[in-house]
């Protein structure tokens, strides 16, 4: 067990490594960089520019960047913002917090929800239940986020219960912790409830198809047969089994923990990694964008690492190999 | 004989498809006895499993269900009964066993939790009581290595062992009545022997009744006392297994025997009964077996034959046999 997972972290070393030199060779695909604004600017002197790109480095060939940006993320320095002129680290490692509390928020609606939802409509398969919540999480499926957002603002602003968007109240300093947390809570509420039931329609759909499939197995129809009772055969044979497919979900889930919300973050105001990410793809922080990218393909790759560990958790057949 | 433990009257299943009502299972009459094998013959699509599975009230809803009839079991209409009777019945009174061994075990629980499981829910035994219980039953259904095979899961064991695990779990609670629905179809034809020698001498041991459904006749042969020929819904033909055999009845029955390879035509081409059984969304008018018959009458195409009594153990539906319709039938054959 514990050598597989080595190994598995083992292989994520060149997958990394690819990675990173894709999403750097991609940003090099569009014309320009973080400069380019400058000198469009009379007042910006042109020698400044030329200076800035030699500090950057951005004068050099990008295969030679890209190196050089290597040598030092194996160090752990990832580079410096542009924009911000801050180590790229502490920029993301800041943020960070609060997408997190974000996203585990949605995630645990989002699953909460689903889960005992699709295990119910798939037992009631063709009522008319079924049918409204498949309607429902089809919209749930094409609405996207933003819009979402946009109506749960609409809804803050009328009805005065929740507060219209960031994190804190502006107030919020001369708060006791308890109260700076509720407030917290309050304001966490709404685009935690936009992530999580826009993400909830696809895992609803997931489970209702694995959990159907599970539901026609003979195990099934053999469990009922030595007189279990229909909570049992449900809980205990059938949606165990129908288990895979969703802890694979998971995994992949993981990787946008800290992705997932920018266009939700930017929207409700929410201070997260979101907006940070967004404007330094469309300000070119090379340094910036490329930090997000690896970070966001290790928590990839972390995750379905964890999916596959509670796949062989859940699945004896699966512990063989 | 002794009174029967189980008596099936006139049942109908039947299935609503796209196509149109499915009759399944449409007006099956038997009964088992205490302590006897019946089998039921038939081949796929004559609606052998699904009179299982009514027994059980296990059909696949909501397109299935039991349009009518009823199923007598200790005087008692297990169609009346609530959905919480029955399922005290399942696994207690009334045990089955399923055709893929492969598919019928689930596949992410320890054989252990799975006998013990079907214990527990009825109260046969708990706890350490039934883990041990669990030892004796893969003992006694000839796994020779049962403290090691309860740590096992499914995947592990073969074909054969798996259906042992199954018969196992059936006999876990001592049924009064096995159902085995192809309990060797799927398996080597040396597993095949086994496992049937096994259920043989289990139901001698335990004394209980057992329905087995099968499309082969060999095994029919080799532990069935009594045997019910099943076509497109119906039983045809229902006799003691050795005289079912020997002086078959039923021109499908004769078909089915014609068709088996023997000694005595030995080099001759093997027969075989041309055609299809009828989809069950739309069964003949008549005799459901009139169009593949060799030996179909004008009445057999437009009237369902009744049931004829051939012996108090014997009988056989077909115009061949009914003096009444064999008459009516004379004057459509030779109109001059």
């Amino acid at each position: 067990m514990l050598r597989y997972i080595v190994r598995r972290l083992l292989h994520m070393i060149p997958l990394l490594l690819g990675i990173s030199f894709i999403s750097f060779g991609i940003q090099q695909l569009a014309p320009g960089n973080f400069t380019t604004v400058m000198k469009a600017d009379p007042t910006v002197s042109p020698a400044y520019v030329r200076q800035l790109e030699h500090q950057f480095g951005l004068d050099k060939p990008w295969p030679v960047q890209y190196v050089l940006w290597l040598r030092n993320a194996l160090h752990l320095n990832f580079g410096y913002s542009f924009a911000y002129k801050t180590p790229v680290a502490q920029l993301i490692f800041q943020r960070m917090g609060n997408t997190f509390i974000l996203a585990v928020a949605s995630m645990i609606i989002s699953w909460g929800l689903a889960i005992p939802l699709g295990v119910w409509i798939a037992v009631r398969k063709d009522s008319w239940l079924d049918r409204i919540v498949s309607i429902l999480s089809f919209a749930g499926i094409s609405a996207p986020g933003f819009f979402l957002a946009l109506l749960a603002l609409l809804f803050a602003e009328h009805t005065g219960f929740l507060p219209v968007g960031g994190m804190h109240a502006p107030e919020a300093y001369f708060f006791t912790p308890w109260h700076n947390f509720t407030d917290m809570l309050a304001h966490l509420i709404l685009p935690a409830l936009v992530l999580g039931v826009g993400g909830c329609a696809g895992i609803l759909r997931q489970m209702r198809g694995s959990m159907l499939d599970t539901l026609g197995e003979i195990y099934v129809q053999a469990a009922r047969s030595r007189g279990l009772s229909e909570n049992r055969v449900i809980w205990k044979h059938a949606f165990r089994n129908a288990l895979n497919p969703l802890i694979t979900l998971f995994g992949f889930s993981l990787a946008g923990l800290l992705s997932g919300s920018a266009l939700v973050e930017n929207v409700m105001a929410w201070p997260g990694l979101g907006k940070l990410i967004l404007d330094a793809v469309l300000a070119r922080d090379l340094y910036l964008v490329m930090g997000s990218f690896v970070m966001g393909a290790a928590l990839l790759l972390l995750g379905n690492l964890a999916a596959d560990i509670m796949l062989m958790a859940a699945d004896p057949r699966i512990r063989m190999e | 004989m002794h009174s029967p433990i189980l008596k099936v009257q006139n049942l109908h299943t039947w299935f609503e498809t796209p196509t149109g009502t499915a009759r399944a299972v449409d007006g099956v009459n038997f009964e088992l006895y205490q302590g006897e094998t019946l089998a039921i013959v038939g081949e796929s699509g004559s609606g052998k499993s699904i009179t299982a599975l009514s027994l059980m009230q296990l059909v696949p809803e909501p397109a299935g269900y039991i349009e009518k009839g009823s199923i007598f079991y200790k005087n008692r209409d297990l169609l009346d009964l609530t959905w919480e009777e029955m399922r005290a019945l399942r696994g207690k009174d009334i045990a089955m066993i399923f055709q893929e061994p492969m598919t019928s075990l689930n596949p992410v629980l320890t054989v252990e939790k799975q006998i013990v499981e079907a214990m527990q829910v009825h109260g046969t035994a708990t706890g350490a009581e039934a883990r041990k219980r669990a030892v004796d039953m893969l003992n006694k259904v000839g796994i020779r290595s049962p403290q090691q095979v309860v740590r096992q899961f499914p995947h592990e064991l073969s074909g054969g062992m798996r259906q042992r695990v199954m018969i196992a779990i059936a006999l876990s609670n001592n049924p009064q009545i096995l159902l085995a629905d192809e309990p060797t179809t799927a398996l080597d034809v040396t597993v095949q022997a086994q496992i049937l020698d096994l259920l043989a001498s289990l139901q001698k041991e335990l004394g209980m009744s057992m329905l087995l459904i099968t499309h082969d006749l060999g095994i029919v042969a080799r532990v069935a006392q009594r045997c019910c020929v099943m076509y497109a819904g119906q039983i045809v033909e229902e006799a003691p297994t050795s005289e079912l055999l020997k002086n078959p009845q039923h021109p499908y029955t004769r078909g089915l025997l014609a068709s088996l390879p023997s000694r005595a035509r030995r080099g001759q081409e093997l027969y075989t009964l041309e055609g299809v059984v009828p989809p069950p969304t739309r069964w003949p008018k008549g005799c459901r077996f009139a169009l593949r018959c060799p030996n179909r009458m004008d009445i057999c195409k437009n009237v369902l034959p009744g049931e004829t009594a051939l012996s108090p153990q014997r009988r056989v539906s077909c115009h061949l046999y009914n003096s009444d319709s064999a008459e009516a039938a004379v004057p459509l054959e030779n109109p001059s």
